[in-house]
Formats: C-alpha cells, structure tokens, sequence
C-alpha cells in the first residue's frame, strides 16, 4: 500500500519537473537569440523540412475535406431546400476549425515526430553534448531555429489549407452538384468576417503551432537516449500533441465564438 | 546551390501563405479594399424588429445598399429604432419611401427591404422613414389563425 502511495508520488514528481524542464527549455530556446547572421541559414533549412516538405500533405487533404464537406452539405441542405447555405457551410467550419486542427494534427504527425526523433537521435548519439563540448549552446544551434520554424509555418499552412478547402468545395458543389456560383460565393461572402472568423482561425493555428512544436521539441530533447527511448518519445509527441490540439481548440472556442 | 533551391522553397512557401491570406480576406470573407466608406445614417420604428441584427443588411430590389448599424428602443413610443447606414451614391430614396422586415428564404436571416416611393425630396443624413412593415412573427400569425378559426 505504502508502496503504492510512494509509486503515485514519485510519478507526479517527476511530470511536475517535466514540467518544469520543459518551461525551462521554452525560456532558453526563446530567450537565446542566436546572432541573425548564423540564425538565418538554419532557420531557412529548418523551415524547408518543416514547411515546405509539409505541403503535399496539407493541400491533398485540405482539398479532400473540402469536397467531403461541400458533399455531405449538399446531400443535407438540399433537404431543406437551402442548397445555396453549402459555400458557408464549407466556409465557416474550414476557417474555423477544420483548417486550424487538421493542420495542426497532420503537422504533428509528419513534422512533430520527425523533430522529435532527429533530436533525441542527436541526444543519444551524443552531438549535443559535443556541441556543448566545442563551446556552442545546443538551445541556440539545434532547438531555438526548430522551434522558430514550427511556429511560422503552422499558420502559412493553415491558411493554405482553408482555401484550398474551400475550392474543393467549390469544386463538388458548383461544377459537380450545379449549385449556382453566384449565390456560393455570395452567401459565403456574406457568412464570413474577417476579423471574427478568418483572424480567429490564424490565432489558433498560432497557438497551436507554438503548442506542437514545444510539445516535439521538448521531448526529443528530454528523450531517454536509447533507441528504445527515442521511440517512447517520438509516440509521446503524436499523442501528446494531438489530445493538447484538441483540448486548446475547444478552451479557443469557446472563448472566441461561445461568448462566455 | 543546395541552399539556394531551399531558400527559393521557402520563399514560395511564404508567398504561397501571403497569397493564400489575401484569397480568404477578399473572396471568402468578402473584406472589400475600398472600406465601409461614407454613408448616411437614416432611421426607422418598427413595432418588433424580429431577429435583425447589427449588420443585417438593407436592400432595394434585392439589391444590397446599406446595412443595420445600431437597434435601440425608443423609450417614449417602446418601439424598436434602427439606425441604418446606407451608402452614399444611393441618393435618391424619395422621403415617402417604405421599409419593410423580410426573410430571405425559408429558413434565412431578417434584412430590410427599401420600396422607394414617389415624392421629389430625397431621404438626407438623419432622416426618418415614417411608412413600416414590422417583421413576420410566426407566433403571432398562428395566434391570429387560431383567433379566427375560433370565431368562425
């Protein structure tokens, strides 16, 4: 019994300096300003593996939810007579919540644990102690041009996948289904705002990358440097990501459209 | 020439993003560059305003001209006034013209509808709309149903 009770605290001890390292980590990745000249090359390396390389990804199925939802709309709407609703139908929950979740869980999925295992390679490979050896601050070098990268390109993608959406909505319902263009993009013209739903969906793809990035970053670093350990880590960031994406969006939602 | 070819993907990437932005400003959510601009606020009372809201928008043979900027009630008639912002290259509202509440389709949002009258003077910065039509209440058409049914 006591056994247990020792078990259950030391388990919460040590998330709770988990915890901490990974605030830790967060301050001295943030803090630590490389000089810009050195900064620029890695970030841009960082950016193509982390950006670029995501593309595919992110445009194939943002144009194959689009059509999804501008079908299963149509099949609904057409119902009730109000077919034309379906442009922002597709429109509101593209920019709202699909285009910033989906990204951010597919980013998990493909760049995530990409970050996570090259880093907790390096860890259990022993570079980043050699870097440190030969004088050069791992954080700044390996994690903080990461880290950057994660956060500029989760809301570049985002976007992207929204109009790609949308198109592929556009697609299935005026040129498939024969609903009139006019009255799509008309009626989702005057569904959609700028600022309320366009910019809301930015803030949370802001979030969330910020989120997935730390989230991957943190636990390559933190990784048990076996290969056993580098693949515990790499799995911890899928699930942790996802379940944090998931939990942050419905807390943003409720604070930017639930009116609490 | 490795880093050039990344460099050059990035770029992209961040156009790609720049360009994806602009499309969902301009063609999704309809912001126009030109702004709201001038307009001239005109008022109206209406007995029950039903579901109008800010921003609802006024038209004139389906025609978008305006939109609703502010809903009040006035307390001396306790009747609902909205002020309404139509825009100014519409000048030529003649002052008898009429604002009715209509629902755009079965299911659709409430917006005021314009039906332009036919005296010279046109509506100026402030005016009112005397001439009303309240919105559709389906309640209250039951209701009146009912009323009659019973009385038959």
């Amino acid at each position: 019994m006591l056994d247990w009770i020792q078990s259950l605290g030391h388990t919460g001890l040590s998330r709770l300096a988990a915890f901490g390292r990974a605030g830790q980590l967060l301050v001295q990745a943030l803090v630590a300003k490389p000089a810009p000249v050195m900064m620029f090359p890695l970030l841009v390396k960082q950016l193509y593996f982390v950006g670029v390389l995501s593309l595919i990804i992110i445009v194939v199925s943002g144009a194959f939810i689009g059509m999804v939802l501008g079908l299963q709309g149509y099949t609904i709407l057409v119902d009730y007579g109000s077919e034309q609703a379906v442009g922002q139908m597709v429109a509101l929950s593209l920019v709202r919540e699909l285009a910033p979740v989906v990204t951010a869980l597919l980013f998990a999925g493909r760049a995530g644990s990409a970050l996570t295992a090259e880093i907790g390679l390096m860890k259990a490979t022993e570079q980043l102690a050699s870097f440190e050896m030969i004088g050069v601050d791992p954080l700044r070098r390996i994690i903080a041009p990461r880290f950057w990268a994660g956060f500029i390109s989760m809301p570049i993608l985002t976007v992207i996948f929204s109009v790609v959406g949308v198109w592929g909505g556009a697609i299935v319902a005026v040129e498939w289904l024969g609903i009139y263009d006019g009255s799509f993009w008309a009626n989702m013209q005057q569904a959609v705002d700028f600022r309320e739903d366009v910019l809301n969906g930015v803030i949370k793809s802001i979030v969330f990358g910020f989120v997935v990035t730390w989230i991957a970053v943190f636990e390559g670093y933190d990784c048990v440097p076996t290969s056993e350990g580098i693949s515990q880590a790499t799995t911890r960031t899928v699930v942790f990501s996802s379940l944090a994406v998931l939990g942050l969006d419905f807390i943003l939602t409720a604070l930017m459209f639930g009116e609490l | 020439m490795r880093m050039r070819t990344m460099e050059i993907s990035v770029g992209f990437l961040m156009l790609a993003g720049f360009l994806a932005l602009v499309v969902l400003a301009l063609n999704i959510s309809g912001l126009s560059l030109a702004g709201q601009g001038g307009g001239y606020k005109v008022y109206a009372r209406f007995e029950n305003i039903g579901g109008l809201t800010v921003r609802s928008k006024v038209s004139m043979s389906g025609v978008q001209i305006g939109e609703v900027t502010n809903i009040r009630i006035d307390t001396d008639l306790l009747m609902a006034e909205v002020e309404m912002t139509i825009r100014d290259d519409v000048d030529y509202l003649s002052t008898d013209s009429s604002a009715q509440i209509l629902t755009s389709g079965l299911l659709g949002e409430q917006y005021i509808g314009i039906t332009p009258g036919a005296e010279d003077e046109t509506l100026q910065d402030g005016d009112r709309i005397r001439d009303t039509q309240s919105a559709l209440v389906l309640e209250e058409l039951v209701g009146k149903f009912l009323f009659n049914k019973v009385s038959e």
